[in-house]
């Protein structure tokens, strides 16, 4: 501090934006905060391509190994390769949301958050934004691999692919604002959630293998859920190049409502945090 | 004291965790444009009482207006226009200074965010690590970034937790001299939590003494002093903290001034 400065004249008053400008600006605060994160970082840019990459290559070497002794395979020789990009758009849609929460704990900046004029939905909005960067880096560079690597581009599929993307990152959302609630509500001992929790859906989501093999109450169980849906849907689009409507009418509908809960959920742990005087204490 | 004239009412404010009684149906009036130390020891209740001032914790009775609108039902429409700074959070470690004053900005919605930034950054001399991450600072210069990142959007109300906690004397009386000055220049009201209790005789028109939470004195700090015919506040606050004069006070002003709010 200036002693000798009077501040009396020296500092013009700020004048503030107000309404919907404010509303984009706040949004713009959480997605810059978490911009300046990783683009300053290339270890986190890299760790964000590393998993789906190394996936996705094992995958690859898998497909080109069964390929020439396997019918299936020599008919859709992408499949391995386009399900392990669109299991991690689901993965990196779950992460980019809880992780951006998680962020706040580890800073203990969740109370600068809530006491400035940000609203729970200005912060959802941001997370969830987030999530898209995150995802557009990991997959688009395992992407960017397939294709320099193996000569598979995951953009054959054509419009499918977006309508897969969306529906996927969606239900990644849903999970990823459930997942950020629980963690809110036990606190950071529970980060766990946050990398594990999408795999109890991985066994039910068809992601290598058709809903049919299951048994009949788990395929009961996976018909609700989006995933199923998509999954299914991209092995009509690989193996007999029909875009199955149905199904990304189911997943679109599915989303909604999980969406629905996994907000709900973000906003019961809010709402409890200020009943037990939490927000300003979490962090590390 | 009329409504009009105070930036912050509390009435029979209580919260409560489970058994346990945080604050005990406090009343208090804080006028615009002045000082107000909320003191106590450790445990009385004064961060309670400051998270319900500022929406994050939802009390279990009673009510809070801030500046003329009820806390935290319209903490859309106050909390632009208020601050804080506190030890109980931090900001992101890895970002530099101007990225977190950067952030700050844009959450209050503030214009020409570049020009306040370098504002706020000449008044508490951050120039030299405004490209430093906040994270590589010492505990003095993060407090200095704490308290930029609370008048960047120049509230009209400032609660202020222990702003001094961790500064050398030199920086404690410029953060304080920094503190009148502002509050001069737009007639901020400031409410703040302190150990310190020079600078509360220093910088405070009013202080309110909580203890297991519930007010048990308020006055000037010279009506204080007279009060418990003391020398300094640190004496006063030791009195009260203890017990000492707790008949004197039931028979006399102070408890009158409190039943009064």
């Amino acid at each position: 501090m200036n002693r000798d400065t009077d501040i009396a004249t020296a500092v013009p008053a700020p004048a503030r934006y107000t309404g919907a400008a404010a509303s984009v600006r706040r949004v713009r605060a959480v997605l810059r905060r978490h911009l300046y994160l990783i683009l300053r970082s290339w270890t986190r840019i890299v760790s964000m391509m590393y998993y789906p990459t190394v996936t996705m290559v094992v995958w690859a070497f898998l497909t080109i190994y069964l390929a020439p002794t396997n019918s299936f395979l020599k008919s859709a020789p992408g499949f391995f390769i386009g399900a392990v990009l669109l299991w991690d758009v689901l993965f990196r849609g779950q992460l980019g949301v809880s992780l951006t929460f998680i962020e706040e704990l580890y800073a203990r900046n969740l109370g600068n958050l809530f006491v400035s004029p940000l609203t729970l939905g200005e912060f959802i909005a941001g997370q969830l934004t987030m999530s898209v960067v995150r995802a557009l880096i990991g997959v688009g560079g395992a992407c960017l691999f397939a294709y320099l690597l193996f000569r598979y581009s995951i953009f054959s599929m054509g419009f499918a692919l977006i309508a897969f993307f969306v529906c996927l990152l969606v239900f990644g959302w849903a999970i990823g604002l459930a997942m950020s609630g629980m963690i809110m509500r036990l606190g950071l001992g529970a980060e766990e959630l946050a990398w594990a929790s999408i795999f109890v859906v991985a066994p039910v989501s068809g992601v290598y293998y058709p809903i049919a093999v299951l048994p009949g109450w788990m395929q009961s169980v996976a018909w609700v859920l989006p995933s199923a849906h998509v999954f299914e849907g991209m092995r009509a689009v690989l193996l007999h190049g029909e875009f199955p409507w149905q199904h990304l009418w189911a997943a679109l509908g599915l989303d909604v409502v999980y969406l629905g809960l996994g907000a709900a959920v973000f906003a019961w742990a809010v709402r409890y945090a200020r009943n037990h005087g939490t927000l300003l204490q979490m962090g590390e | 004291m009329n409504d009009s004239d105070a930036a912050i009412v509390v009435a029979d404010l209580c919260k409560t965790y489970g058994a346990v009684e945080a604050v005990k149906g406090i009343s208090f009036a804080v006028r615009r444009g002045t000082t107000t130390a909320l003191l106590g020891g450790n445990g009385a209740g004064k961060t309670t009482t400051l998270s319900m001032l500022l929406g994050v914790l939802t009390p279990t009775a009673g009510s809070v207006s801030v500046l003329g609108e009820a806390m935290p039902r319209h903490r859309a429409r106050v909390l632009p226009r208020i601050n804080f700074t506190s030890p109980y959070v931090d900001l992101p470690k890895r970002l530099t200074v101007q990225e977190n004053l950067s952030v700050f900005a844009d959450l209050y919605g503030v214009r020409n965010a570049r020009l306040r930034i370098a504002a706020v950054a000449a008044d508490f001399d951050l120039g030299e690590f405004l490209r430093r991450p906040y994270g590589t600072l010492s505990a003095g210069q993060r407090t200095r970034v704490s308290l930029a990142k609370a008048v960047i959007n120049e509230p009209e109300v400032l609660l202020l937790d222990e702003p001094t906690a961790s500064l050398d004397p030199d920086v404690g009386d410029r953060m304080r001299t920094y503190l009148e000055q502002y509050q001069r220049r737009t007639g901020c009201t400031m409410l703040l939590a302190s150990h310190h209790m020079g600078e509360v005789e220093r910088m405070c028109d009013d202080v309110i003494m909580l203890r297991a939470g519930v007010v048990v004195d308020q006055g000037s700090p010279s009506a204080l002093l007279e009060r418990y015919g003391r020398d300094n506040m640190e004496e006063v606050f030791l009195d009260i903290a203890r017990g000492r004069g707790d008949d004197e006070r039931a028979a006399g002003g102070g408890a009158d001034e409190v039943a009064s709010l």
